[in-house]
This record gives C-alpha cells, sequence and structure tokens, in this order.
C-alpha cells in the first residue's frame, strides 16, 4: 500500500465515522417528523438532548473527507463536483436547514408555536438530506460519467436520477433512522425506551428488502467489482449475521450489543460499497491513480492528520464520556 | 452571465459566513472573560453574563458552521478548475483550518452543555480552547486567500503547477497583514458590536449592574483590539503596496504614477477621463501610507493593462467605507481612554452610550467593505497573476438558479438569527 492508498484509506475511515454519528444525527430528524401526541413530545424532547452537544463536531468528518479529496486527489473533488453539482447543491441546502432549524430552536427563545415551526424545519431537512447523499454516492458509483478529454459529455444529471439511485437514497435514509432509533435506546428509559425499540426492529426489517433492491439495481460494473472482490463473501455474511443478531438483541432487549451489531451492520455496508468502488471516486473516470495527486502533499497530508488526532481522539472522546457515557 | 452568478454565489456567501465566522472568533473570547471574572470576582452576574454569550454564540457558531460547509463544497461547485490546481497547495492549510475547527465544535459542545459535568476551572478551560481555537481556524483560512493574493510555492510550467511546496503558503507575504488585520478585525468588529447592544439595553434601564459589566469587558475588546487593528491595516497598506500594486491604485482610484503622491478622501473614479474626481487630497500621505517615504514613488494603474484593472470604483469605494468605519471607531476608542484619563465614568453618560449604539455595525460593515477591497481588488485573477477567474468556472449551466436559491435562503436565516438574537437581549434585560 502507497501513501496515496493510505489517504483513500483514512477517508474510508472517515466516511464510516461520519456515518455511523452524523449519519445517526439525521436519522433522529426522521424519528422527531413521525414522533406524535404526548408520547411524541417526550420522544422529541429526548432527541433533541441527545444530539445536543455532539451534531456540531459529527458533522466536521464531512468537513475532513472534502479538505483531504481536494488536497490529495484534486481532480477527483473537480469531477466529484462538477458531475454532482445539482444533488450536492441539495445536500448543502439540508444541511443548513438543518443546522440552523435545530439551534433556533434550541435556543428558541421564541414563542412555543415558532419553535414548532423550527422543529418541523429541522426534521423535514434531517429526513431529507440523507437521500440526497445517497444519490451523490450513487452517482459516484453509477459508471455514468463520461469525460472525453477534459470534457464531462455525460450531462448534470448522470447517474444519480435512475432507479439505482432512488434505491441507495431510500437505504441511506432507512439505515440512518434504524441507527438512530438503536442509539436512542439506550438515551431513554420505559415507555420510550421501547417505542424507539419497536422503531429500531422495523427499520432493522425493512432495510433488508430495500438492501436487496440496490443490490440488484446496481450497475453491472459495481456489482462486478464486489462480486470478485475476495473479501465479498466475507463481507456479505459479516453483514447478515451483525443485521440478525441486532435484531436478536432487540428482541431481548439488550440494548448495547444492538448498537455494536448496527454499528457493524452499517460499517459492512460501507465497507463493501468501498471493496466495489476500487479505488475509484467516480467509477470508472477518476481514481486513487488519476486524480491528479501531488505526492508531496502525501506526506504532508498524513503528517498533520496524525498529529491533528493526537488531539482530535482524546478530545472526541472527553465529548462523548462527558454526554454519551453510562451516566450521562 | 454565469460567471457573474458564479461570483456572485460566491461573494454573497463569503459576505454572509464571515459575519459568523468573526462571531466564531471573538464571542467564545468575551463568554470566557466573562466566565473568568466569575471565578475572580465570585460575582453571579458575570456568570449569567458567560451563559448568555454563551447562547449566542452557539447560534452564532451554529450559521457559521454550516454556512462555511457550504463554501468548502463551494469552491468545487463554482471553481472546479481552480481546485483542480490549487487544491494540493491550499489544501494544507486547509487541513490545519479543519482540525482546529473540529476542536472548536467539540469543545464548544462541552462548554455548552458541560456547565455541570466539571470543575468551574476545568470549564473556563474549554471556554479558552473554543476561543483559541476559533482564531486558529480563522487564521488558516486566511492563508488561503493570502496566497490567493501573493501565490507561492510552486512552479507554472504549460499551465500546470509543479514543483509544488505546499507549506510555503504560509511564506506568502500576504500571510502576515492579512492573518493578523483579519484577526483583530473580529475583536474589533464584536467587541463594538456588543458594546453598542449593551449601551443599547443601558439606554432603556439604566443602571442595570449587568449590562456594565457586559459594556465594560467588550469596550475592553474594542479599545485593545482596534489600535492594533489601525496598525496591522498599515502592515497591509504597505505589502499591497509592494505586491499588488493594482489593488492599491484601484483602491485609491489612483490613475498616474507619482512621486511623493497624495492620499484620497471621498470622490470617485472617471473611468473615461482615467481621473479621480471630487476627493479631498491629503498631500504625500498616500506615499506615506505605502512606503513610510513622502517622496517615494506610488505606481498608478497606467502601468498595467486595463485588461488586468479590477473595477476601479467599487474597490475605491469598499476601501473608503472600511477607512472611515476604521477611523470612527478609533474615535470611540479615543474617547474612552480620555475619559479613563480624566477618572470619568464613561458607562453613564448617555451620549457615549448613544454614540457606542450608533458605532456598533460599523466593525462588521468594515470587514464586508475589506473583504470587497481585497476580492474584488484581485480580479481579473482568481490566483493573482496565474489564473484569471474566468478559467476556474464550473461548465454547469444555468447558475443564476443556485444563486438565488441561496441568496434567498440566508436572506431568511439573518432575518431569523436577528430576531433571536433581538429576543435574547431583551430577556437580558428582565435582569435589571
Amino acid at each position: 500500500m502507497n501513501a496515496a492508498d493510505f489517504v483513500y484509506l483514512t477517508m474510508g475511515v472517515a466516511l464510516v465515522i461520519y456515518v455511523l454519528s452524523a449519519g445517526a444525527d439525521f436519522g433522529a430528524g426522521v424519528w422527531d417528523l413521525l414522533a406524535r401526541g404526548s408520547k411524541g413530545a417526550t420522544q422529541r424532547k429526548a432527541i433533541e438532548h441527545a444530539i445536543a452537544p455532539i451534531w456540531e463536531a459529527n458533522h466536521v468528518w464531512m468537513i475532513f473527507i472534502i479538505v483531504v479529496m481536494f488536497t490529495a486527489f484534486p481532480r477527483a473533488f473537480a469531477v466529484v463536483s462538477t458531475a454532482f453539482h445539482i444533488p450536492l447543491t441539495l445536500v448543502l441546502i439540508g444541511i443548513v436547514l438543518r443546522g440552523a432549524a435545530f439551534v433556533f430552536r434550541a435556543y428558541g427563545l421564541t414563542p412555543d408555536a415558532t419553535r414548532e415551526r423550527y422543529g418541523r424545519v429541522f426534521a423535514w431537512a434531517s429526513a431529507i438530506t440523507p437521500v440526497f447523499l445517497g444519490w451523490v454516492l450513487a452517482g459516484m458509483s453509477s459508471g455514468a460519467v463520461v469525460y472525453e478529454g477534459k470534457v464531462m459529455t455525460s450531462g448534470y444529471v448522470a447517474g444519480w436520477t435512475t432507479p439505482y439511485a432512488m434505491a441507495v437514497g431510500a437505504f441511506a435514509l432507512t439505515l440512518f433512522a434504524m441507527l438512530a432509533a438503536v442509539y436512542m435506546t439506550l438515551e431513554t428509559e420505559g415507555e420510550t425506551q421501547d417505542d424507539f425499540r419497536k422503531r429500531a426492529l422495523i427499520t432493522e426489517l425493512v432495510a433488508a428488502p430495500i438492501a436487496l433492491v440496490t443490490f440488484l439495481l446496481a450497475p453491472k460494473a459495481l456489482k462486478d467489482n464486489f462480486t470478485q472482490s475476495a473479501w465479498f463473501e466475507a463481507v456479505q455474511v459479516a453483514t447478515a449475521v451483525a443485521a440478525s443478531t441486532a435484531i436478536g438483541a432487540l428482541v431481548r432487549r439488550r440494548y448495547w450489543l444492538a448498537r455494536a451489531c448496527a454499528m457493524t451492520q452499517v460499517t459492512l455496508i460501507v465497507v463493501g460499497w468501498g471493496l466495489a468502488m476500487r479505488g475509484d471516486f467516480v467509477l470508472g473516470v477518476v481514481g486513487v491513480h488519476n486524480s491528479g495527486t501531488q505526492a508531496v502533499t502525501l506526506p504532508l497530508l498524513i503528517g498533520i492528520t496524525l498529529g491533528g488526532s493526537v488531539l482530535l481522539v482524546p478530545s472526541l472522546v472527553v465529548l462523548f464520556r462527558a454526554f454519551k457515557g453510562a451516566r450521562a | 452571465m454565469d460567471l457573474l452568478a458564479a461570483r456572485g454565489q460566491m461573494a454573497m456567501s463569503l459576505g454572509f459566513h464571515i459575519l459568523f465566522a468573526v462571531a466564531g472568533i471573538a464571542m467564545p473570547a468575551l463568554m470566557a472573560i466573562a466566565e473568568w471574572r466569575h471565578l475572580k470576582t465570585g460575582d453571579a452576574l458575570y456568570l449569567e453574563l458567560a451563559k448568555r454569550w454563551a447562547k449566542g454564540t452557539a447560534i452564532l457558531f451554529a450559521v457559521g458552521a454550516v454556512s462555511g460547509t457550504v463554501l468548502s463544497f463551494e469552491l468545487g461547485l463554482l471553481w472546479p478548475t481552480f481546485m483542480e490546481h490549487a487544491g494540493p497547495i491550499i489544501g494544507m492549510p486547509f487541513s490545519l483550518e479543519g482540525f482546529a475547527f473540529f476542536l472548536e465544535a467539540i469543545f464548544i459542545g462541552i462548554y455548552l452543555y458541560g456547565w455541570n459535568k466539571m470543575g468551574p476551572r476545568l470549564h473556563l478551560w474549554t471556554g479558552v480552547i473554543v476561543a483559541f481555537c476559533g482564531a486558529m481556524s480563522g487564521i488558516f483560512v486566511v492563508a488561503v486567500n493570502a496566497w490567493m493574493n501573493a501565490p507561492t510555492g510552486f512552479t507554472l510550467v504549460d499551465g500546470e503547477l509543479t514543483d509544488i511546496h505546499p507549506m510555503h503558503v504560509f511564506l506568502s507575504p500576504a500571510f502576515p497583514s492579512q492573518a493578523s488585520h483579519m484577526t483583530f478585525a473580529a475583536y474589533s468588529a464584536i467587541g463594538v458590536l456588543a458594546a453598542g447592544i449593551h449601551a443599547f439595553a443601558l439606554l432603556r434601564t439604566p443602571g442595570s449592574r449587568f449590562h456594565t459589566l457586559a459594556l465594560k469587558i467588550a469596550l475592553t475588546m474594542a479599545v485593545v483590539a482596534i489600535p492594533l487593528q489601525l496598525f496591522t491595516g498599515d502592515l497591509a497598506g504597505k505589502h499591497i503596496a509592494r505586491d499588488q500594486p493594482v489593488k492599491l491604485a484601484a483602491a485609491e482610484a489612483h490613475f498616474y504614477t507619482e512621486q511623493g503622491a497624495s492620499l484620497s478622501i471621498g470622490g470617485y473614479a472617471d473611468m473615461d477621463a482615467k481621473e479621480r474626481k471630487l476627493a479631498l487630497e491629503i498631500p504625500y500621505a498616500l506615499s506615506i501610507l505605502a512606503t513610510n517615504d513622502p517622496h517615494a514613488t506610488v505606481r498608478g494603474l497606467e502601468e498595467f493593462p486595463e485588461s488586468d484593472w479590477p473595477p476601479v470604483n467599487v474597490v475605491h469605494f469598499a476601501f473608503q467605507i472600511m477607512v472611515g468605519c476604521g477611523s470612527a471607531m478609533f474615535a470611540l476608542v479615543l474617547w474612552v481612554i480620555a475619559a479613563k484619563l480624566l477618572k470619568k465614568d464613561v458607562t453613564t453618560q448617555r451620549l457615549f452610550l448613544k454614540a457606542c449604539v450608533a458605532a456598533s455595525p460599523l466593525g462588521m460593515i468594515a470587514i464586508e467593505a475589506g473583504w470587497t477591497v481585497t476580492e474584488v481588488g484581485r480580479q481579473p485573477w482568481i490566483v493573482h497573476g496565474f489564473m484569471r477567474t474566468a478559467d476556474a468556472v464550473t461548465p454547469m449551466p444555468g447558475l443564476i438558479v443556485p444563486f438565488l436559491t441561496f441568496t434567498v435562503l440566508y436572506l431568511v436565516l439573518g432575518v431569523i438569527v436577528i430576531a433571536l438574537l433581538r429576543a435574547h437581549v431583551f430577556k437580558a434585560q428582565e435582569l435589571g
């Protein structure tokens, strides 16, 4: 493995952390949206309490990925942001509305009716942004983007408006919502805990057929990459085991185990996608080895990342222990 | 048309984000100072003040974080060709900024929600870290802009950047003056803004101890930062005179190379006649500003091809506005210092309080104007001397649509933030 592969892998790790942390923050918005009645008010409060201290830190993983991408793989960044200009813009609008509405509600200082309106915006933006994010990921893995020389000839809607992209959008949303529900079982007690347990079970069960449909709709090149990978069977089996163990743990109310399994399951799904991408950012167009990497940047970037981690990792530990520890 | 829309979207996004970024730098300093005063004096009002400023910080920081995310994507969405070539170089300061911002986001979470989870001293330290990381991330981002103004660390061969030294970004001659000028701008602007808000409250509820304490902390920040801001502004002037002479010539609407050039106040550039009109001229002052030597030569626009000129009047007006706001803020500082020397309490003078209210937006206006000078003044280049903005823009058609969308979105957010902060301040009044 050379330095470029290492940086690509680092981005993959950051993507997994983003999905497990910020993804769940988005997913929590789905449950805010679906919360009803007096039980709903309790659920909403629990959700707000759970994500308020951490959502901004979780969000920064996305910025980390973007910055690493344009530093190490500048051409890939240019291609991705040109080909997927429209869905990326939708993602951004979602991120702005979600974040702004959340703090407007949290620090309301306004009458309850207004706060409720911000709550609606937060919930809707949270629920729809993962779909747009899924479209972008689907587009990157579609193989539909075509460059002739330096000119993109496939247009601005290639790859992210297909049935496959719709399935990836739905899959991303389901997984995020599932993660959120599983996490919330550890943030709540009694009846509310049971509500989230039910939601977690339902989304786990819904995720399976959506996963199958997504796989069937996936473009041939991507599917071939995946099925021919040496790790294919292992990843498939491990994902299935993690998902069924998570379901079993939820049924038996073993929430810590359920959370570990759900996180493993989602991690493996991202890993599977990464294996199928085979070092590409936009399948068949730009990857690790043709993204205009300036070799001199890589050791610097790795150095900054490792050096930064020395400060970052303990800080994250402090944050999560303060608000997500057993005594929080 | 699409180029114009792209530039419009970038300018609007930056212009919006910078207000919140500045708050993200200086507000944590205010709240940490208030908390420090509380630990020092035991006065509960300081604690209340720290908590209220922290709440304001939380709202402003969150909007800054999401609008900053938009910007990091817009670099690629609007200027993919720029990023394809410059990404590896500007990626270094952006990576460092990423970590500084990450730490800021982590510790602001700990600070805001950790009041009861740790000892008071430790809690204060988390606030100090937020303030420090905020300033550092601002400095790293400005390093990128300084590089665009005065690029270093590469060789251009056939339109490709080669022989790259990414860390040389920090050797850009624009970096020291720009970074210090922006950092002190943040403290100056937030200092006068906070002072104005609490002065307004004091006018309505005279004698309120809460607002008097707040006003004193805010004024202290302004009194320290604003003179330093004038000094760093002078450094910046000397830098652009040497390395970006077109920008200085445009800022001054200075068409013809002169020895012992005079500084213009007001006026406009008559682009047909190629001369400055209706300006008040201060003899030798421009030469002094540029080099400290009253008889030095200052190059005029005539020395450069017209195709390399920025829009002269835009840069000129923006420069005038920035300098005007800065001077007015400095006058306020002199007032505070004079009162201190005469042992008078300014916080009870109604006239002074009114002056604070009037001055409150000046820092933010100066920041917007200053960025207009540096950004519009660099046109038609995106990387000064190496890449033109028109060559960097995305091929994506219909850019007017995202431009208008983000404009409307940010307008709405801006209105809501102002309404929320208003409610926040008026609620604070009940404390008396």
